[in-house]
């Protein structure tokens, strides 16, 4: 049976999301995971070097991550996403890689300055040169190390680019 | 009483660095090479074959009491002098607040030194590390084994013909390299959006 939506009542609030007052919503599953994902975004702690402390400087009362819903996490399987903060060493790799291979799907990586982005000034035997060689990494914030501000900005294009994701809930995607 | 005598040792005047270079050379003379001065710090170069000794002595006598060991670490002179390494150890008495500089010559083709652990606990990691570093051999160490590279890295890094950025990707240390394949295995298996 079909239904007319113009009798029903049905309002468009946005591009996709209709109300039916007083409490009935109508959207997409992309429109409403998505939604659900970008608004509760846990990193796990990753800190690796100085960009940690501006991480942790993020997280804490004077820039609050939390009023985006970004809490931090310390277990990996508790998290949706990774902070890569800091110096890669090669020896640190096989751990950050574990690390990530931990988090449940879906998943996201944010590699925190100029070190975790392309090695940095570290162009040396023991350094990873960029967090991308064994890491799908999202975005990417440059920086040494970045401010807490542009980790938040950072961190609030992820949840752009989560917001743009199409069908990534669904096993025909 | 005893609080006044701890006061007083502790204000007790120290040697002068040059001081504690003659006595190692009146106790060693055949062991001291050269005696390096630079800016009131003086350095005694010296043979690495009575390291132990000069060191136990250092470390015992009452007047000098070196039992404080700041730094141990080693120095890469290729081609700038016939002796390619140098072991350095930097001393200072807590009690007397004086410290001296040793630094011992070590061969390129016998990379080999006495371990002074028994005498500084607290060497047992410099040494490690200088191993690490340099390559350079303790005998005697308790553990010998790298401290800050993966066991099974090769070469040693802070050598001055080490090159800088390391060695090809195909040639890096086999974990990073199982990693990095790792990654191109499960790329396919990715969530993309």
């Amino acid at each position: 049976m079909l239904i007319d939506t113009s009798a029903t009542g049905l309002i468009q609030v946005e591009e996709g999301v209709k109300i039916l007052p007083p409490n009935v919503i109508v959207t997409t599953f992309d429109k409403i995971i998505n939604w659900g994902r970008l608004s509760s975004l846990w990193p796990t702690t990753f800190g690796l070097a100085c960009c940690a402390i501006e991480m942790m400087a993020a997280g804490a009362s004077h820039y609050d991550f939390d009023r985006f819903g970004i809490i931090f996490r310390g277990s990996p399987r508790q998290a949706d996403c990774v902070i890569v903060a800091g110096t890669v060493t090669k020896k640190m790799a096989p751990v950050v890689r574990r690390v990530y291979d931990q988090i449940p799907e879906p998943r996201w990586v944010v590699a925190m300055g100029s070190c975790a982005c392309t090695g940095g000034v570290f162009r040396t035997y023991s350094t990873v040169q960029g967090c991308d060689s064994f890491l799908p990494v999202d975005v990417f914030v440059p920086g040494c190390p970045p401010r807490p501000e542009t980790l938040l900005e950072g961190m609030i294009l992820l949840q752009e680019k989560i917001r743009k994701e199409r069908a990534r809930w669904s096993p025909w995607r | 009483m005893a609080v006044t005598e701890v006061r007083l040792s502790i204000h007790t005047p120290g040697l002068n660095p040059k001081d504690i270079s003659e006595k190692i050379k009146e106790k060693f003379p055949d062991q001291v090479i050269d005696v390096a001065e630079f800016r009131d710090q003086v350095s005694v170069i010296v043979k690495k074959d009575q390291i132990v000794p000069i060191c136990k002595y250092l470390h015992d006598d009452p007047l000098m009491s070196l039992d404080h060991l700041q730094d141990l670490t080693a120095v890469d002179y290729l081609k700038k002098k016939d002796v390619r390494f140098e072991v350095v150890y930097n001393l200072y008495s807590i009690r007397y607040r004086h410290k001296i500089r040793i630094r011992a010559q070590v061969p390129e083709n016998d990379p080999k030194i006495s371990s002074v652990v028994p005498i500084w606990a607290g060497a047992n990691w410099h040494e490690r590390e200088c191993y690490d570093m340099f390559g350079i051999v303790f005998s005697g160490h308790p553990d010998l084994r790298r401290i800050l590279m993966p066991e099974d890295w090769e070469g040693f890094p802070l050598r001055k013909d080490y090159p800088l950025i390391g060695p090809e990707f195909e040639k890096d240390w086999p974990g990073f390299v199982e990693v990095v394949n790792k990654a191109k295995e499960l790329k396919e298996f990715e969530w993309e959006g």
